[in-house]
């Protein structure tokens, strides 16, 4: 019986494996030919050939695209050292990286011309929001996290109730708060570029997510350590930073990569309020009337590149969490 | 008590900016704050409607069809990334390599990729991949897909083609169709590791005393494992449940028209923005607490 629907099973991934094979390979088109891709009866890659610039780079003056390109290395650089090594020259590092960030991206000093940044597009926009999104995001998640576990009624509730509130609505809505409400509440003259307010948006929500998550990892803290936090007569600010904090950062570290994870693909949703991310870029290319109908080559295209970053991600987090298994807490 | 009357006071002065700045905006722009608008007429038609709706019923009721439309793919996302995701969980612990190796690459493939990324390509598969109604795919007899979308026999009729498309039976839109997959898959592959890890943590010696007794690996499974394994899937289940709601709101990437999708609509056509998103929120939040209440009831009879 088991041999049987193994067998069964084998045939039919053999017969749609190649199915696939023959569509995405033997009889695709490599040429960027609309008309060739047209009379083919395989995947047309040629699209991606075509508009691999304007996925990668967006709107970005064309001239200068080795400058998003440069920052788009710099940055993935920098996460992987931060994932590979753990020392406090990271600091540093990072904040070095961003101000060269910052320069090559925007420009107008060492004579590079200068790009606003409603033209930004792409990779680089994508990895731009999911990093400013998690360093702000990150502090705030703490606060949030130690105030809902606080004696103070007050403060507990105001945590719990702006965390069940990000949590309880879809990040759409959050979105759209931001695009839509937020010039509202600013005071009249003072207005916020699109990418500020989207970046202000996925900051609120990761913040209540990851501060889900440092919960956790405060709640696996024994009380005895509190208790020894105590004796030694370390008040709430010190036992907190110097005893609490480090261990529950610890422990919180495979669910915060999980959240991250998650953030990452989130970042994705901005398309919806009009910013030039990677997904968006991919969405654009398609409306070039020569181009349309090949949506199902460049959604894959845009799957590989999303499951690169994200598979990578969680074989780092798997990763973690078997060494976190091995020493203990 | 410092701290508190401290974080009270930056919290009321941060509110009362916020008012006050909104408030001299709103007068600035003259939009008109409140909800009277809801009883203006729309003016817009809707796709798909679960009731009578035209153009020129009001606001309210377009927003009642887009919340029934969230309703109606978020239930059946629900049934169906239930029934698909135990599936693949319990195929991933089955003893059978190749069934298990699918699998986990099922999961994997699926969690990692944005779930818009999904959505968009089954959107492109269905109307773009599928041959137009008169050389429509014809699976099983009477069921047709097409680029118009999916049609299917119900005990009311079977779709014929009529002119440029078929009439008659059951019809799934591209839209709905390609929201109901994209989300049931999605969700199936999260559902798939709770399910997981929910047998996992029966502890091993309930296997064996289960299997002393002369139960067959079917029966441990039922009688014995999926009592115990139920306490610990269902919390995480619940949220996956609100996931895939909330989830069905990127509806309006791929032009569905659920409840973000016409309040986007309405606040373009009235500008009414604060209302609008304070709608989007009170319904989901609403739905949120009442799914959480709904399973805490239930957790509770189970313990």
């Amino acid at each position: 019986m088991k041999k049987i629907l193994n067998l069964f099973l084998f045939i039919l991934i053999c017969y749609w494996g190649w199915k696939f094979v023959g569509w995405a390979l033997v009889r695709a088109v490599w040429q960027p030919d609309p008309q060739a891709c047209r009379a083919a009866s395989g995947a047309c890659w040629g699209f991606i050939v075509e508009k691999h610039r304007l996925i990668a780079f967006g709107t970005y003056p064309y001239e200068e695209h080795w400058r998003p390109a440069l920052s788009s290395v710099l940055l993935v650089a920098l996460w992987i050292l931060t994932a590979v090594v753990r020392r406090w020259w990271l600091i540093p590092a990072w904040i070095l990286g961003l101000i060269s960030i910052g320069v090559l991206m925007w420009g107008g000093v060492f004579g590079l011309p200068y790009v606003e940044n409603e033209r930004w597009g792409g990779l680089i926009l994508t990895l731009l929001l999911t990093t400013f999104g998690l360093a702000f995001a990150f502090p705030l998640s703490i606060l949030l996290a130690l105030g809902r576990r606080s004696t103070l009624p007050l403060v507990r509730a105001l945590c719990v109730a702006y965390i069940e509130l990000i949590r309880g609505v879809p990040l759409i809505s959050v979105l759209f708060m931001a695009s839509v409400m937020l010039p509202l509440f600013l005071p009249a003259g003072v207005s916020v570029d699109k990418l500020l307010r989207a970046q202000i948006a996925l900051i609120l929500f990761a913040a209540a997510y990851l501060a889900e998550a440092v919960r956790g990892g405060l709640q696996a803290i024994p009380g005895h350590q509190y208790e020894a936090a105590d004796a030694l007569g370390l008040n709430y600010f010190q036992s907190t930073s110097w005893i609490i904090l480090p261990q529950a950062l610890r422990i919180a570290v495979p669910p915060l990569v999980n959240t991250c994870i998650g953030f990452f693909k989130d970042t994705s949703l901005v398309l919806i309020i009009g910013l030039f991310d990677l997904l968006s870029t991919i969405k654009v290319s398609l409306s070039d009337p020569a181009w349309t109908g090949f949506g199902v080559e460049a959604y894959l295209f845009a799957a590989a590149a999303y499951f690169i970053f994200c598979y990578s991600m969680s074989l780092y987090s798997r990763r973690l969490e078997v060494s976190a298994g091995r020493f203990g807490r | 008590m410092a701290v508190q009357a401290l974080a009270a006071a930056l919290v009321i002065a941060a509110a009362a900016y916020l008012l006050f700045n909104t408030l001299a905006n709103l007068e600035a722009r003259r939009i008109a704050s409140g909800f009277a608008f809801l009883w203006h007429e729309a003016g817009f038609e809707i796709g798909e409607s679960a009731f009578a709706y035209g153009a020129a019923d009001s606001y309210f009721r377009a927003l009642l069809v887009g919340l029934a439309n969230t309703f109606k793919v978020a239930v059946l996302g629900i049934v169906a990334a239930t029934v698909l995701g135990t599936a693949i969980g319990l195929f991933r612990l089955s003893g059978n390599r190749l069934l298990a190796g699918l699998s986990s690459c099922y999961v994997e493939l699926l969690r990692n990729v944005p779930l818009l990324v999904q959505l968009f390509f089954w959107y492109a598969l269905i109307t773009e991949g599928l041959p137009a109604p008169r050389e429509a795919l014809s699976p099983l007899p009477g069921v047709f897909l097409t680029n118009r979308g999916l049609f299917f026999p119900t005990f009311g009729g079977v779709p014929e083609l009529q002119g440029f498309n078929f009439a008659g039976g059951g019809a799934l839109s591209p839209e709905f169709a390609a929201l109901l997959i994209g989300l049931s898959l999605y969700t199936a592959a999260f559902i798939a590791e709770i399910v997981r890890a929910g047998v996992l943590a029966v502890r091993r010696d309930q296997w064996h005393a289960a299997q002393a007794l002369g139960l067959e690996r079917r029966d441990v499974l039922r009688y014995v494992v999926a009592p115990q394994a139920m306490r610990i899937i269902v919390p995480p289940l619940t949220s996956q449940y609100l996931n895939l709601t909330k989830n069905s709101s990127l509806a309006v990437a791929i032009g569905y028209p659920d409840l973000v999708s016409i309040a986007n609509t309405t606040i373009n056509q009235t500008g009414q923005a604060i209302e609008g998103v304070t709608i989007i929120m009170a319904v989901y939040l609403t739905i949120s607490l009442a799914i959480s209440a709904l399973m805490n009831r239930y957790n509770a009879r189970l313990r």
